[in-house]
């Protein structure tokens, strides 16, 4: 099997407030092909998002601070680059979107112009050539009437358009990885259909690897090829998306997957998995899944279990861990 | 449909909010035309959930309902109370019956107040209990949604979104009413919340005879929870009935493009490539003919001049389109999954 193209180990991020330190990452390791699309899946503080920012040294509050961890791309180590040199890789050779892409673009520069500064931001080359570059990118994230389009600014855009223009404005550096941060929770679920769709388009077109963050295991079954489940900063299960959903081995994806209403689900009470996630504050000792976890047992309040294969690439952080498939056992309990 | 048995009429109702106006000096005179003729009859104890995608006027309904938007033309009534005529003695005797749940929970509590004081607060404003009694109510309330009664000392900002969302609803419940509004109240929260806020509303609809108008987007949370369903699009209902009814054999084409459109969590059952074209147009100028016509496979050369169809109802389940019930494909993933054991190693 060919190496991976970003292989990330350990990575930790420690949250200080005065004397206190908690890591809200802890020891996350994850490894991403070429051309494949890993989808990060965890609730809100679970850290999916907040390890993405720290892979591209995005951390939103001087109170956070990288406390470990190795990031490989493509072999090369790039955790310990310095910022100046961070910056070729950081929107060029990886690019980001966002759930909210009105707040991402600029509101009074048009659309086209904004890619075409990116373009030769990226790969330098005449004014002329980035508007043409700009266009076609344009085109090829399925805006109608591109060359009309580019001169409209955001606002004039409706929700669905302006990701796709997020998506082309990714995409002016021709970057190798795209890390995407919830991109379709704030879009209506025809729209959302459409920029999967669109997501999968461009990964086949161009051998893209992407990194989709989101809380939807709907959207991973359809769109990703591998999952990474987080709670509370960890890693709980990693492996090929069929192998995690037919048998998952941690008792909180077997959880979240109970929880789904699924559209087919019939009326009656949903399975639950009780209590809150953990705050970052107050993140419990041992297994951190254990407070809200029917499967404890004894050493999860004390020990923290290693990630044990389960399958091939299919690894699960356990000490008592789900024994049957679970994939269309959606039953009402 | 027997009208006596309407808790709540709602007739031909329209709302258009003008908007400033567009061209030289504003002198151009726009409106958003948020809902366009839209009937629906509710009965007391039924649960209705209204969904569609954004623009498309459920929540301006939801508002509409309780009097809360100027009704630019059409009736709602509800238990005989004529809520559109702003009566102040009517409006206080909807303010004492009906609730509604908000779908931001931590934006829609005081931050000043404790959730306790949050709730006795709406206790005080209706006199719902002798003041002495207030403190022994608020903790049965906070019990009643699932919440430790300590956690009423607690702002918001020391609550969770799923706790706030409770004290929300702890706060509906305050006034007993005969009816709750819950606009996207789960829609903010975590997957593992949700179901828990969606099992307390069955709960409670049962142990309270509760009337609830539930406003999703998400289809999956309405099949669940609803007895029956209205999917809206562009300020108009399109197709209403039982919920099972709606999802196995939908009569729009719009209804049977959303339940496409829903990523399921079994990878066999794949999401079409394209579900549906485009977006929603704006409902600052709607399309002429049937509005849904710019996006429809199935449309004719009729749909793209005729008055839009008009709500046809047939078995207690209507839809506004031409095409005959049956001229759908039935969705893939309308038929409940079988149930597994699940025991098996």
């Amino acid at each position: 099997m060919s190496a991976p193209l970003l292989r990330v180990e350990g990575l930790t991020v420690e949250s200080r407030a005065g004397e206190a330190a908690t890591r809200i990452v802890d020891g996350v390791s994850f490894a991403l092909r070429r051309g494949e699309i890993l989808g990060l899946v965890g609730e809100s503080g679970s850290g999916k998002t907040m390890a993405c920012r720290a892979l591209m040294r995005l951390l939103p509050s001087s109170r956070l601070a990288l406390a470990g961890g190795s990031v490989e791309l493509a072999g090369e180590e790039i955790m310990g680059l310095p910022e100046a040199a961070f910056r070729s890789i950081r929107g060029r050779r990886i690019g980001m979107i966002f759930q909210n892409p009105a707040s991402h673009l600029d509101p009074v520069m048009r659309i086209g112009e904004q890619i075409a500064e990116s373009v030769r931001f990226h790969q330098g080359g005449r004014r002329r050539q980035a508007n043409e570059k700009a266009v076609e990118l344009l085109r090829q994230v399925g805006i109608p009437d591109p060359a009309q389009r580019a001169a409209a600014f955001p606002h004039e855009f409706s929700g669905g358009m302006r990701q796709r223009a997020m998506i082309a404005l990714a995409l002016a550096s021709d970057p190798e990885i795209l890390i995407a941060d919830e991109p379709t929770t704030a879009l209506d679920v025809t729209v959302q259909a459409q920029i999967l769709r669109l997501l999968k388009e461009i990964r086949d077109s161009r051998g893209l690897s992407i990194i989709f963050i989101t809380h939807d295991l709907g959207v991973v079954a359809q769109l990703c090829d591998s999952i990474c489940v987080l709670y509370g900063g960890r890693v709980c299960e990693i492996g090929p998306k069929r192998e995690v959903l037919a048998h998952p081995r941690h008792p909180y994806t077997a959880g979240l997957m109970a929880c789904q209403p699924g559209t087919a689900g019939g009326s009656g009470r949903l399975r639950t998995i009780p209590g809150y996630p953990p705050a970052s504050d107050a993140l419990p000792s041992g297994c951190r899944f254990h407070p809200r976890c029917s499967h404890a047992v004894s050493p999860c309040a004390e020990v923290q279990p290693p990630l044990d294969p389960f399958a091939p690439d299919h690894l699960a952080a356990c000490h008592n861990p789900v024994r049957q498939a679970s994939l269309r056992t959606r039953e009402t309990a | 449909m027997n009208r006596a048995a309407s808790l709540l009429e709602v007739d031909d109702l329209v709302l258009h909010f003008p908007v400033s106006g567009g061209g030289a000096l504003g002198l151009w005179r726009r409106s958003v035309k948020a809902l366009n003729g839209v009937s629906l009859a509710i009965r007391r104890g039924e649960t209705i959930g209204l969904v569609g995608e954004s623009g498309s006027g459920k929540s301006t309904l939801g508002r509409a309902i309780l009097g809360l938007e100027p009704v630019t033309s059409g009736h709602v009534a509800f238990a005989g109370i004529d809520v559109t005529a702003g009566r102040r003695a009517d409006l206080a005797r909807l303010r004492r019956e009906t609730a509604m749940v908000f779908q931001d929970p931590s934006n829609a509590l005081n931050p000043r107040l404790t959730a306790g004081e949050a709730i006795a607060e709406v206790l005080r404003v209706h006199r719902k209990v002798l003041p002495a009694e207030i403190p022994a109510r608020v903790s049965e309330l906070l019990s009643l949604v699932g919440l430790d009664p300590t956690l009423g000392n607690r702002r918001p900002q020391a609550l969770s979104g799923g706790q706030c969302q409770r004290v929300g609803i702890a706060r509906a419940l305050a006034i007993e009413p005969t009816m709750i509004v819950a606009d996207e109240c789960v829609a903010a929260l975590d997957v593992s919340i949700q179901g828990q806020i969606i099992n307390l509303f069955i709960d409670l609809r049962e142990r309270m005879n509760l009337t609830l108008v539930f406003i999703a987007h998400d289809l999956a949370v309405v099949r669940r929870l609803c007895d029956r369903v209205a999917v809206m699009y562009l300020g108009r209902i399109v197709e209403e009935g039982p919920t099972e009814a709606v999802f196995s054999a939908p009569r729009h084409p719009y209804t049977a493009a959303l339940i496409r459109s829903i990523p399921e969590i079994d990878p066999d059952i794949v999401l079409p490539d394209a579900p549906m074209q485009g977006e929603p147009p704006s409902p600052l100028s709607l399309p002429a003919g049937c509005p849904f016509h710019p996006r429809c496979p199935h449309a004719e050369a009729r749909c793209h001049a005729d008055p839009p169809p008009s709500l046809r109802r047939r078995d207690d389940h209507g839809w506004a389109c031409i095409l005959e019930p049956g001229a759908l494909p039935t969705p893939l993933n309308a038929s409940p999954i079988p149930i597994a054991t699940g025991e098996s190693a």
